[in-house]
């Protein structure tokens, strides 16, 4: 018996049809509902769960949150389902034990680091409105029971409540129902997510992969600013399809990251000023040295030994008085960001000292394909050293490989 | 093309089938379809080449008429050796490697070509029975390319560059892994003692050391040379970290022991000998097998095919093992590659393990031991030959030096081939200091009679 | 309408050859050792240290020759050779007809019972061969001189790396160029051969046509470049028309260009590597020159080079003096062997028959076939519409197309891997989907060489329109599939896993149990 957790964010893509960028908080929700939009995640959802059962028949148990934000949708497809109970109403039932099983905060994680929660007032929005903190609570009821994969419907910011509630653990896939999808823990379509799902429940070697969490600052978004950050991994599924035949070629992004992360490392040995961006691929390097590296933050690095940790603009200034220095900085997954999101830190003037000629930037070919075309981009907040960043740069994605990427 | 040009070979020059597929697409003619080539870029001739042979019977006349002009072994006596060797070769060995099935398959997986998987999957296991070693590889070009590529293997297991190989090594085998291996390994020869033509064991305890990779001995040696020494060999290696790679040319192997149970850590070899044309070289087939390690595996260049069980009970398939690279690849460290190989030889060798079994394996390497040393008896019994010219164990080949007879190898054997025999392989050039040797060559192919008549051959050309 | 047929492959559930048999049969008797030696050499075993001395004799099956025959056969006939199946599906491999003749030619003993090092005297008519077969590819190709030595595509396009890595050595820079730039949609090997060679690689992305911008080429070539390394038309079937100004530019820094060719059929007598700028080239005579595949080998990758370059060549080369050829082992600055002895020689001798049955006239034949079939096959799906075609590249595609699936997947959930299976319940081969990186999603890559004719195309066309039905209304069976196959499905994700994965047949015993594997 496979144990699905499923989790709906009835609201997420709401504002998307009415022409506005997402639904994280109740005066955007209410606007959306006058400009007469309509849920559309139930239905999505639906989608992802009818494959999802069609593959698996009836071995299938899914742990729903209540209502419309899971149960609903889960019953009307005939499966059997359950609801946990909070844990608030549910504490003491399981006993000790059963306490290790909810995801927790990854420890480190700095709760001042986090914008502020994107749905504001629980319940807000009245009946078919769910806020923030519902999404977290029914998340950790229905992990602290054990799911195989948890399944979640809707945008970045219910990704960011998954991530909130879950950590960088259980597997967790999410259908695409939101208006931002800047997170890369989605399947393309709900119908690829019911595959994913099944795919992963079935295979006799399950894999995962840290997939970014990222979200933007809405209000700004609406007034036509873009601040994104990345806030974690969720750890997705990920398929790995078979080789077929010696003409293929190495296909392992695991190889990828290790040859990224030696042909940097062999070059951090020197005496110059390495600033790391956030990201897996970047946490590869250090490992690569035997050095620490924070995930979401930005380290600095001289002769293969770390010199400050998640550092701030003014540390990096600080530190790059008089010695050469180099940024490493690889493109965000499926939008390809390469600055000004998720690493402010790199600001214009940290840019400009380092030169653009001293930016590194490194990504699996993967990452570079799943771009599918589209130029990295660069978004500083100095529209003049955009313009001096654009055009083509060099992106390493091996072990003594590169590729170039066109740059706007 | 031409209306009138209708080639056997070539279904869509007949002219119906053709217009109707112009149409189909929309265009007027062939040419129209080469509109993404620019005007500049294209030969806007004829290319220059002879007229065409359009019969099949005038064709076969044309070529068989030039390979008349070759002599092949089977057409005189040969006693060349030196990594590709005449031995005989059962019926069904060439009847399954002619099978259109084999010939003509390529890429496809196991759902399309089952059956050459198996046969692939049989190879692999019959070379592990003669190895000792539950990991081998699909077939690899040839034994030099095994070689470079068991080492450089090597090379990233240790994290480490200089790698000792044995003095006796052929130049086909040294080139080929400067070339290849050059900007990885650091490789280095080991000195071979005159007199026995083994590994000279002093040599190598001064030279190992904690940045040695691997050790490269082969057994039996390019001089047809079994150093029976490789317990210690190992042990040497061992004791600083370093690999035990062994070369075997796989037909001894039914006389000679498994390659592991002499503490081989990565077996490389050869296995044209089993069943497989010479073809001008076009025969060999090489092999590489090791424990079944993550670290050894992950490191493989060459693909492999790993058995998988069906999904329906009582099934199984199979499929190219992936080797999702883990934390131990060091593949950075010497990147190899891979491309197409000599799996029909492969295949091939598979038949002949199978038609000779265990005993017939152990008959025909006895049956080559007994000739070859006879050959060397008779030899060596000529005034002015000395046979073997190393005081040492031997496989199928042994050296004879001329240097007492006044005569060069180059003069014995042009008076040789006169007489219809491939004299041995000269050595003058690629080993100086043997002097006037040559690299002689004995299977189960030759008779009494035939050994005979090259010494009494020779006895003559040297008199 | 075409007729889809009522295919079953053979299934004989033949075991492993290892499991049959039983103790001290056997199907083969060596020579019999002639009683004079036998004499002289009573003890054969005691030729041999004890210490090396084998001690348990190796577990090789014990069978009569007809249960060995047998096996082999049926094993034969659970593989879709080409001879078999109009196979269009191995796209970039160039599956064509082999010339039955050519194998009768290669089996005289006259090639087959050749030993590499006996005297030229000897060999003078396959000596012949090789040097006109040479002088044909560089009419073919515009270049100078070839060498056969490469047993395979890879190996030739390494060697050519190792060529550009001497050139730029003997001129003192190979310190400072140590960049090769590639393109995405050329083979991996173009990548990989380089850098196993010592070189950094650079690869290009592709733009919206299909092929690089030449702003991406600019950007990257500097005093660091060594050379280019591509294919041309690449693996979309699609022809970069500006290959002549990459190679101008990549001259111009100081490179070479080497000229991936394995996607020459099409082009074959239409446009050469020289004249678009390469200094070098290869062809794989596996592919375009009607060499069989041998289920995977053995082949020939033919290297050539210009004149300048012609020194590098891996040694030895034929030469021929007025009167007699020879084999030329003095070339002290060749960059050394790429295999043993000579290489597959009898890939030469069949593509050397194959171009004298074709002629220019033939060999256009060829090309202009192979590109009417793929054109012709394409307009059958483009009408399929789980099929996609990426890229608006102006002109037609030449040889092959790399499809895509991904409007199937996001349909009917049905994707490229499971129509891959299911296409051989049609008794046609599984396709190829794609190379490294995979940028066409759910890729599927067929070239129809010239060999097919215009039913098998409908036939093969008719069988992916029937898929792409079956994925509308019971994507499950088409998911579940083969169901007309030697096997059904396996457990394909256990291959990834140490202790899963087995490669002979003691690992397996020792992996799964002994008594599993028999009863399988």
């Amino acid at each position: 018996m496979k144990r699905i957790g499923l989790i709906v964010n009835p609201i997420a893509g709401m504002g998307g049809r009415v022409g506005l960028k997402g639904t994280d908080g109740p005066a955007a929700l209410e606007q959306a509902r006058a400009l007469g939009a309509t849920p559309l995640s139930g239905e999505r959802a639906r989608q992802a769960l009818a494959v999802l059962r069609e593959r698996l028949g009836d071995d299938l148990l899914l742990l729903a949150a209540p209502g419309p934000m899971g149960a609903d949708i889960a019953e009307s497809l005939g499966i059997a389902t359950r609801v946990p109970p909070s844990p608030d109403r549910g504490r003491g039932a399981g006993g000790e034990g059963e306490d290790g099983k909810t995801a927790r905060r990854q420890d480190g994680e700095k709760e001042g680091d986090l914008l502020p929660s994107p749905a504001v007032g629980r319940g807000a929005g009245g009946e078919g409105c769910t806020s923030s903190a519902d999404t977290q609570t029914a998340v950790a009821a229905i992990l602290a029971e054990g799911v195989d994969l948890l399944l979640f419907a809707g945008g970045d910011g219910t990704a960011r409540d998954v991530y909130a509630a879950a950590g960088t653990g259980p597997p967790v896939l999410g259908i695409p129902t939101g208006v931002k999808m800047h997170s890369a823990v989605y399947a393309t379509t709900p119908r690829a997510a019911g595959e994913a799902a099944a795919a992963f429940l079935t295979a006799a070697k399950p894999q995962l992969r840290e997939s970014e969490v990222m979200d933007i600052d809405e209000e700004a978004f609406r007034q036509g600013r873009l601040s994104a950050r990345l806030f974690g991994y969720l750890m997705v599924p990920y398929q790995r399809t078979l080789v077929q035949s010696l003409k293929s070629g190495s296909t392992s992004g695991e190889a990828d990251l290790t040859g990224i992360a030696t042909d940097i490392a062999e070059r951090m040995r020197d005496g110059a000023l390495w600033i790391i961006g956030p990201g897996t691929t970047t946490r590869a390097i250090a490992a690569r040295l035997g050095v620490p590296k924070t995930l979401l933050g930005v380290d600095l690095y001289s002769r293969g030994e770390l010199v400050a940790s998640d550092a701030t603009e003014q540390t990096i200034l600080r530190h790059l008085d008089g010695v050469p220095a180099h940024i490493v900085v690889t493109p965000i997954g499926g939008q390809g960001y390469l600055f000004g999101r998720g690493n402010q830190q790199f600001s214009p003037e940290v840019i400009r000292r380092v030169d653009k000629s001293n930016i590194v930037v490194v990504s699996t070919l993967a990452k570079l394909t799943g771009l599918a075309g589209a130029p990295l981009l660069v978004d500083t907040g100095d529209p003049t050293l955009d313009a001096e960043l654009a055009g083509y740069m060099r992106v390493v994605t091996g072990f003594r490989q590169e590729s170039v990427q066109r740059v706007l | 093309m031409t209306d009138t040009f209708v080639h056997p070979y070539i279904p869509n020059t007949g002219p119906a089938a053709r217009q109707a597929m112009l149409d189909a697409i929309g265009v007027g003619s062939a040419e129209e379809l080469y509109d993404a080539i620019p005007a500049s870029l294209r030969l806007n001739r004829p290319l220059n080449l002879p007229e065409p042979i359009l019969s099949e019977r005038d064709l076969k006349r044309h070529v068989a008429g030039l390979l008349a002009q070759n002599t092949p072994v089977t057409g005189a006596l040969s006693f060349l050796g030196g990594g590709c060797w005449q031995h005989d070769i059962p019926a069904v060995c060439d009847e399954i490697n002619g099978r259109a099935e084999f010939l003509t398959a390529y890429g496809g997986d196991t759902y399309a070509d089952m059956g050459k998987y198996q046969a692939m999957f049989e190879f692999q296991s019959m070379i592990g029975e003669l190895v000792g070693m539950e990991m081998v590889s699909a077939p690899v070009y040839d034994w030099s390319a095994a070689l470079t590529s068991a080492l450089m293997m090597a090379s990233r297991i240790t994290g480490r560059k200089r790698t000792l190989v044995t003095g006796s090594l052929s130049n086909e085998k040294w080139s080929h892994l400067n070339n290849t291996g050059g900007p990885w390994l650091d490789p280095e020869r080991l000195a071979v003692n005159p007199q026995t033509g083994l590994i000279d064991l002093d040599d190598l305890r001064a030279r190992i050391s904690s940045d040695v990779s691997a050790v490269y001995v082969e057994v039996p040696s390019y001089f047809g040379v079994v150093e029976h020494r490789m317990a210690e060999i190992g042990r040497i290696a061992h004791d600083a970290g370093a690999l035990l790679v062994v070369g075997v040319d796989a037909i001894s192997l039914g006389v000679l022991a498994a390659p592991a149970d002499y503490g081989a850590d990565i077996v490389v070899g050869e296995a044209q000998a089993l069943g497989v044309h010479m073809l001008y070289s076009g025969g060999l087939c090489g092999f590489i097998a090791s424990r079944d390690e993550a670290k050894f595996v992950a490191e493989y260049p060459y693909l492999m095919v790993s058995i998988a069980p069906g999904r329906t009970e009582g099934e199984w398939g199979f499929g190219w093992a992936a080797m999702e690279r883990t934390s131990y690849d060091l593949r950075e460290a010497a990147p190899d590659y891979t491309g197409t190989t000599q799996w029909l030889w492969g295949i091939t060798a598979a038949v002949y393990l199978s038609l000779l079994g265990p005993q017939g394996l152990r008959e025909v390497g006895e049956g080559i031991l007994q000739r070859s040393h006879y050959a060397m008896q008779q030899l060596d019994a000529l005034p002015g030959v000395k046979a073997p010219v190393y005081d040492a164990p031997h496989f199928k080949e042994f050296i004879v030096n001329f240097d007492g007879t006044g005569s060069t190898v180059a003069a014995i054997n042009k008076r040789l081939l006169d007489k219809g025999i491939f004299g041995g392989h000269d050595l003058s050039a690629e080993f100086p200091d043997l002097g006037q040797s040559a690299l002689y060559c004995v299977t189960e192919v030759h008779t009494q009679s035939d050994i005979d008549r090259l010494v009494a051959a020779i006895a003559e050309v040297t008199a | 309408m075409t007729r889809l047929r009522n295919f079953h492959a053979a299934r004989w559930d033949e075991p492993l050859i290892l499991d049959k048999g039983t103790p001290g049969e056997r199907g083969y008797i060596p020579p019999a050792v002639d009683a004079g030696i036998a004499a002289a050499v009573p003890n054969p075993g005691s030729l041999i240290p004890e210490e090396m001395r084998r001690s348990e004799p190796p577990r090789l099956p014990e069978l009569a020759q007809p249960q060995v025959l047998r096996h082999f056969l049926r094993l034969s006939q659970m593989t879709l050779g080409c001879h078999v199946t109009p196979d269009a599906s191995l796209g970039t491999c160039t599956m064509k007809y082999s010339p039955q003749v050519n194998e009768h030619l290669t089996r005289m003993p006259e090639m087959s019972d050749l030993h590499p090092l006996q005297d030229d005297a000897t060999t003078q008519g396959m000596l012949k061969i090789i040097y006109d077969f040479e002088r044909m590819l560089c009419e073919i190709s515009g270049m100078d001189a070839f060498t056969f030595q490469p047993a395979g595509g890879s190996t030739a396009i390494f060697i050519n790396a190792c060529i550009i890595r001497a050139y730029h050595r003997d001129r003192g820079e190979l310190e400072q160029r140590n960049e090769i730039i590639s393109t995405a949609f050329s083979h991996p090997i173009d990548c990989a051969a380089p850098s196993v060679a010592g070189f950094r690689v650079i690869t290009l992305m592709p733009g919206p046509n299909g092929y690089p911008d030449l702003d991406a080429l600019k950007a990257v070539v500097s005093e660091r470049t060594a050379g280019l390394m591509m294919t041309n038309p690449e693996d979309t079937g699609i022809f970069n028309p500006y290959v002549k100004e990459f190679t101008r530019i990549v001259h111009e820094a100081g490179g070479l260009c080497a000229y991936d060719q394995a996607n020459a059929n099409g082009i074959l007598g239409m446009t050469r590597a020289r004249d678009t700028g390469f200094d070098l080239c290869q062809f794989n005579l596996h592919k375009t020159f009607s060499v069989p595949h041998g289920s995977t080998g053995g082949s020939c990758g033919a290297g050539g080079c210009t004149a300048e370059l012609a020194k590098y060549l891996p040694s030895p080369m034929v030469v021929f003096d007025g009167e007699r050829y020879s084999w030329d082992y003095d070339r002290p600055d060749s960059v050394g062997k790429s295999r043993s002895f000579h290489g597959n020689l009898q890939a030469v001798l069949r593509s050397y028959a194959w171009v004298m049955a074709h002629g220019a006239e033939g060999l256009r034949a060829v090309a202009e076939t192979a590109v009417l079939n793929n054109n012709y096959l394409k307009s059958m799906l483009e009408e399929i519409p789980g099929i996609d075609i990426l890229y608006d590249s102006p002109g037609h595609r030449l040889q092959e197309v790399r499809y895509s699936w991904q409007p199937l997947l996001d349909e009917t959930g049905v994707n490229t891997e499971d129509v891959r299976r299911r296409i051989t319940d049609f008794g046609l081969q599984g396709y190829f989907t794609s190379h490294h990186p995979v940028i066409v999603p759910e890729p599927m890559t067929l070239e129809p060489s010239e060999s097919w004719s215009k039913s098998d195309l409908e036939e093969y066309g008719a069988a992916l329109t029937q898929i792409d039905q079956e994925a509308r209304t019971d994507p499950e069976f088409v998911k579940s599939s083969p169901h007309a196959s030697s096997v059904h499905r396996i457990h394909e994700e256990a291959i990834d896993s140490p202790d899963q994965w087995a490669m002979t047949w003691r690992g397996w015993k020792r992996k799964y149990g002994e008594e599993r594997v028999h009863s399988a």
